[in-house]
């Protein structure tokens, strides 16, 4: 019935001026439904909850935050593990995306499969690999020992460094796929054109593909380093004290302190800087090109 | 330009590949052989050959029941998310209503907020609605992570397909009900089908909001995993991470064959 309704409401698509909402329209209901009842009311409750626990709390929650230079230390930590880790995705994850653009079909395939799998593999599951490869007895520790190299084992794990190399990991398939994404629409007869005019091959890469490739570039930054704010199994396995991020003290404020006025007033925080920052870049990139690249296979 | 140029370029940049794919695959692949070492204790290169770590996640409670609560929360997942990502997908496409932008925003967010943001949030609430602990409570959190993958795969092929198959159903007289179950499903039932895998696999490997919305008596795969790695690490962790990370390489296999046999376009 509500099938045979919504059909008829668009019989002509396009031709006519109908009305603003169509009866095709009415489909997406249950899953706004959802996403309203079991998505958005516990963000609405939790943003309720910072200005309200306790009781009469007002703005005393996010005061908190901004006194104490212990917390404050957590959020530039968290801007900078992102922000290196960014930059590092990049600096791997460019290169690669070109490379996809230049060899033949087969191997662009296969090279292409090589980031979906990460993409799709337990976040968990390659933490815990990286867990198991720093570690004081880990793969790196028993290999140098055995060899000789050292004789007591390097601090890999709970250090900063094994924060960003499991983060880049984790995070470097977001960098690859937008970039390639705008890499591949690039008209390879441009590039061409431009050894044609006697351009070398870098100086034809750095004036034509470089330039064309930057909204790629920009999405996959904007998307490494959003997600990345939010990162909390990877610096909770891979870091020390000194590391952590602003998702461990959250967690750490509901579940040791339950403090959950607190932890409410930080989790609002983080949402309003991520929102902020996608503003900000909605007005460089499209965002569905940031995020339709990661989405779509 | 001139070859001898060239070559170091290629050679170069072929050695790039090379390490950006160990980079990405090797850290992963290297639990694999550890899951299967005789030794009592994770170590690389692993000691011997056995299995027992297999046995050991099979036949201990804590670990059988995991994989049994992981896999129905997955599939429950997978239809909900898969009806109604669909549906929504059939309205954004062909439906005429304002607001589109914020709706786009709306089917997005669960893919940007934080996921620990996301996590305490539920469980404040679904404390409160008394369904958090339980199968429904997941099952409806990862449904919300999952839908914006349904929609956009189902939206994609809703875009290929043919429209004029449609209308030509329709001219022969085919109601609007057996034209979608006659003609658009069949056409954009790979699209449904890749929406489906990644439901599941959201669910399967989602550990944030699972450990939260998840007790003692009611745990899953990942969560009873994270569990296990904060604490003393025995090779069954290793065990049911290559579990994990083997249903759902085979998932996206299966996609991938099926993408390629799908005459699509």
């Amino acid at each position: 019935m509500a099938a045979d309704a919504a059909a008829r409401g668009s019989e002509r698509p396009g031709r006519t001026r109908g009305p603003a909402l169509d009866r095709w329209a009415l489909l997406v209901l249950p899953a706004v439904a959802f996403l309203a009842v079991f998505f958005l009311a516990p963000l609405v409750t939790m943003s309720l909850r910072s200005v309200t626990d306790p009781p009469g709390a007002g703005l005393s929650n996010y005061a908190k935050f901004f006194e104490q230079a212990a917390y404050l230390r957590v959020l530039t930590n968290t801007f900078w593990i992102a922000l290196i880790s960014t930059v590092i995705c990049l600096l791997i994850g460019y290169p690669y995306a070109y490379l996809m653009t230049i060899v033949p079909g087969r191997i662009a395939g296969l090279l292409l499969i090589a980031v979906l799998l990460p993409f799709w593999s337990s976040l968990l599951v390659r933490t815990f690999a990286w867990q198991v490869i720093l570690r004081d007895t880990g793969v790196i520790n028993s290999f140098l020992m055995n060899v000789g190299l050292i004789s007591t084992p390097l601090e890999l794990i709970r250090t900063t460094m094994g924060v960003i190399l499991g983060m880049s990991h984790v995070l470097l398939p977001f960098m690859v796929l937008p970039i390639f994404a705008v890499m591949r629409r690039i008209d390879p007869e441009l590039s061409r054109a431009a050894a044609n005019l006697g351009a070398a091959p870098w100086r034809a890469f750095v004036r034509v593909v470089v330039p064309l490739s930057m909204p790629g570039v920009l999405a996959g930054a904007l998307l490494v380093f959003v997600l990345a704010l939010g990162f909390y199994i990877t610096p909770a396995l891979l870091g020390g004290l000194q590391d952590q991020m602003i998702s461990q003290l959250i967690v750490q404020q509901v579940q040791r302190s339950l403090d959950w006025g607190f932890a409410s007033a930080m989790a609002v925080l983080l949402m309003a800087i991520t929102f902020a920052i996608l503003f900000v870049a909605s007005r460089l990139v499209r965002l569905r090109d940031v995020f339709g690249s990661a989405l779509e296979e | 330009m001139s070859e001898s140029w060239r070559q170091p370029r290629r050679l170069l940049m072929a050695a790039l590949g090379a390490l950006t794919v160990f980079y990405l695959l090797a850290p992963t692949l290297v639990i694999i052989p550890m899951s299967f070492t005789q030794a009592s204790i994770l170590s690389f290169p692993p000691e011997g050959f056995s299995t027992r770590w297999y046995e050991t996640m099979l036949t201990k409670p804590a670990w059988s029941t995991a994989i049994r609560n992981s896999a129905a929360v997955a599939i429950l997942t997978a239809v909900l998310a898969t009806g109604l990502g669909t549906l929504a997908a059939l309205a954004m496409t062909r439906g005429r209503f304002p607001g589109r932008a914020l709706l786009n925003g709306l089917i997005l967010s669960p893919l940007i907020v934080p996921v620990v943001i996301i996590a305490i949030g539920m469980f404040s609430l679904f404390v409160q609605w008394r369904i958090s602990g339980s199968i429904v409570g997941l099952v409806v959190a990862h449904t919300a992570l999952a839908l914006p993958f349904v929609i956009v795969n189902v939206a994609t092929s809703l875009r290929t397909i043919d429209r004029n198959l449609e209308l030509a159903a329709a001219n022969l007289g085919a109601t609007p009900t057996r034209t979608f179950q006659r003609i658009t499903l069949p056409l954009i039932l790979p699209g449904v089908f890749a929406g489906a895998i990644f439901a599941f696999i959201t669910s399967w490997d989602e550990v944030v909001v699972a450990i939260f919305l998840t007790t003692a008596r009611f745990r899953t795969l990942p969560v009873e995993m994270w569990q296990q790695v904060r604490q003393v690490v025995d090779p069954t962790v290793a065990a049911v991470a290559t579990t994990l990370l083997v249903v759902t390489t085979a998932l996206l296999l299966l996609l991938l064959v099926v993408r390629r046999q799908a005459p699509v376009r």
